[in-house]
């Protein structure tokens, strides 16, 4: 690790996160919560490589994608329950 | 316009790159996707925090070396004739090819239980695989469970992570767990490779027969804090922030079943029939790894390397074709040894959801006799993730055999399915 750290929107609040990471690694380190499921209960990612879609954000404006595919980049903007 | 490759090969893993570096020393035109960031599979998966051992970094740097053309992030969307419709990061494209190789891999076997969709609950690889990718696990305790060894890979990732692995609790029973152990000389590098593992896993204690039977919340409900697990010493209550539990592999289809590939069971799934040369029953489409079987890294090597041979019409040596038989034996004792138990699949009850996309009940289910039933009146796989994990479950759990898909296998951007129109 070379302690690199981009800076994302999550939520509509700025963050610094470590470079490399994942987004879904990103809202669990700054502790928002993931998604909430139809009946209202909290989710978290489960399958950590694409194949679940509990980890699904919102990215850029892009509603549904799995977070666990994506690494973070520097500016993105991301809302969680997306 | 559909650029046109000699071999395409779908997935980037032991399996793939394999493929594309025997079909590119043929002088082959060779392309690779996945459908991931970094190249490297499951089991090469890029660690942020970490560096790979010399020879993941190897083979990855070997299975996408100039002039093999690389396509990270790109995921089939739908397939035809000789060209598959892609999309990539940014745009959507037609792939032409004269060969294609399958070795699209595994993933897990997640199966219900009480308490399964709490905020801490994730499966074993996949605990592995967000911990990579920088998920936070620096002080938490965390059970492992489920069943195979990837439950060690995984307790030994985690553990590197700065994770304190509590147990590693696995439903094989210790008398076939011996068994396996007793056979393991005939592959010398397995038996270094779980010898490794031991040692980095030094002082977690590892216990067979034992099954996780729920997960429970902390006061306020929303995350769990405990599992309950029943081992041949009895129930037992364990304090813990993550379970990490997963019941084994099962081969990724939907590139297989999209393009028409005859396929044979495996166990209560399906994996790409092949014959020796790695030729599934469709003409110049080949198949390699573990979407051929769960099998490991060394045979997904092996038969990406045949594949990539038969694709570009080389003579397979008979020494390799003897090779890749000796690690599908190893295979076929890994199979044996962590068969699921029954207790395994009688663990989720009526009101323990079986779909979390769509928050569908085991109970709901009952009295639909096939899948299409049950998901036109319960939504049950309709949701996201299309029956990805509910679909797999209740194959396991022997209640509905696991149906086909359709395209586009993954939601797709509609600018990408425009593009389904034209075919160049
Ligand atoms: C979560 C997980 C963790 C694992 N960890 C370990 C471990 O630590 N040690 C170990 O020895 N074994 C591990 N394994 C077992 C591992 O699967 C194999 O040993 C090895 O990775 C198999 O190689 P492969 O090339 O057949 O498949 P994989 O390595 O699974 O590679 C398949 C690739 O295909 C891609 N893909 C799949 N479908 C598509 C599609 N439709 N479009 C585009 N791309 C696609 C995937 O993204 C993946 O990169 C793990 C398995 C899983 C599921
Ligand atoms: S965690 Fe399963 S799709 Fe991302």
């Amino acid at each position: 690790m070379n302690g690199a750290t981009v800076r994302i929107t999550l939520n509509g609040r700025p963050f610094e996160v470590e470079e490399g990471c994942s987004v879904a690694a990103a809202v669990a380190r700054l502790g928002v919560p993931f998604r909430h499921s139809v009946r209202g209960e909290p989710r978290m990612p489960l399958c950590g490589m694409g194949v679940c879609f509990e980890c699904r954000v919102c990215i850029d404006g892009v509603a549904g994608q799995r977070a666990c595919m994506v690494p973070v980049r520097a500016g993105m903007q991301v809302t969680t329950d997306g | 316009m559909a650029e046109r490759y000699d071999v395409l090969v779908a997935g980037a893993g032991p399996a793939g790159l394999a493929a594309a570096q025997a079909a590119a020393a043929q002088g082959a035109r060779v392309a690779v996707l996945d459908a991931q960031p970094r190249a490297g599979g499951q089991v090469w998966r890029h660690d942020i925090r970490h560096a790979p051992s010399s020879r993941a970094a190897r083979s990855i740097r070997a299975g996408l070396e100039r002039p093999i053309a690389w396509m990270p992030g790109t995921s089939v969307v739908a397939a035809e004739g000789d060209a598959l419709l892609v999309q990539t990061p940014n745009a959507a494209q037609w792939l032409r090819y004269r060969s294609l190789v399958i070795a699209t891999g595994a993933r897990e076997l997640l199966l219900p239980f009480p308490g399964w969709t709490l905020p801490g609950a994730v499966g074993a690889g996949g605990a592995q695989a967000l911990a990579k990718q920088g998920w936070p696990l620096a002080g938490k305790r965390v059970v492992v469970a489920g069943s195979g060894p990837l439950l060690l890979a995984a307790g030994a990732t985690l553990r590197k992570h700065g994770a304190i692995v509590l147990a590693i609790c696995e439903q094989a029973e210790a008398a076939a767990l011996r068994g396996f152990a007793a056979g393991l000389w005939r592959w010398p590098g397995k038996l270094l490779q779980a010898a490794q593992l031991r040692l980095q896993l030094a002082g977690v204690p590892y216990r067979a027969g034992t099954v996780v039977r729920r997960a429970l919340p902390g006061p306020n409900g929303d995350a769990l804090r405990a599992v309950e697990i029943e081992s041949p010493r009895g129930p037992e209550k364990l304090a813990c922030d993550r379970l990490a539990v997963g019941y084994g592999l099962l081969p990724n289809m939907e590139l297989a079943h999209l393009l028409g590939c005859a396929t044979r069971s495996h166990g209560a799934h399906a994996a790409v029939q092949v014959d020796a040369r790695q030729r599934t029953s469709l003409d110049r489409v080949y198949a390699a790894g573990e979407a051929c079987g769960i099998g490991g890294v060394d045979c997904a090597r092996l038969e990406g390397s045949i594949a990539g041979l038969a694709a570009t019409d080389t003579e397979v040596p008979v020494n390799l074709l003897r090779q890749r038989d000796h690690a599908r034996a190893f295979a076929a004792s890994v199979q044996r040894t962590f068969d699921l138990r029954p207790p395994v699949r009688a663990l989720a009850d009526a009101d323990t959801l079986v779909c979390r996309c769509e928050d569908v009940t085991l109970g709901m289910l009952a009295g639909h006799a096939d899948f299409r039933g049950a998901k036109l009146a319960t939504r049950c796989g309709m949701g996201a993730c299309q029956g990805r994990i509910c679909g797999a479950a209740l194959a396991e759990l022997g209640r509905f055999p696991q149906a086909g898909c359709r395209p586009p296998l993954f939601p797709a951007r509609l600018s990408t399915l425009a593009h389904s129109e034209s075919n160049a």
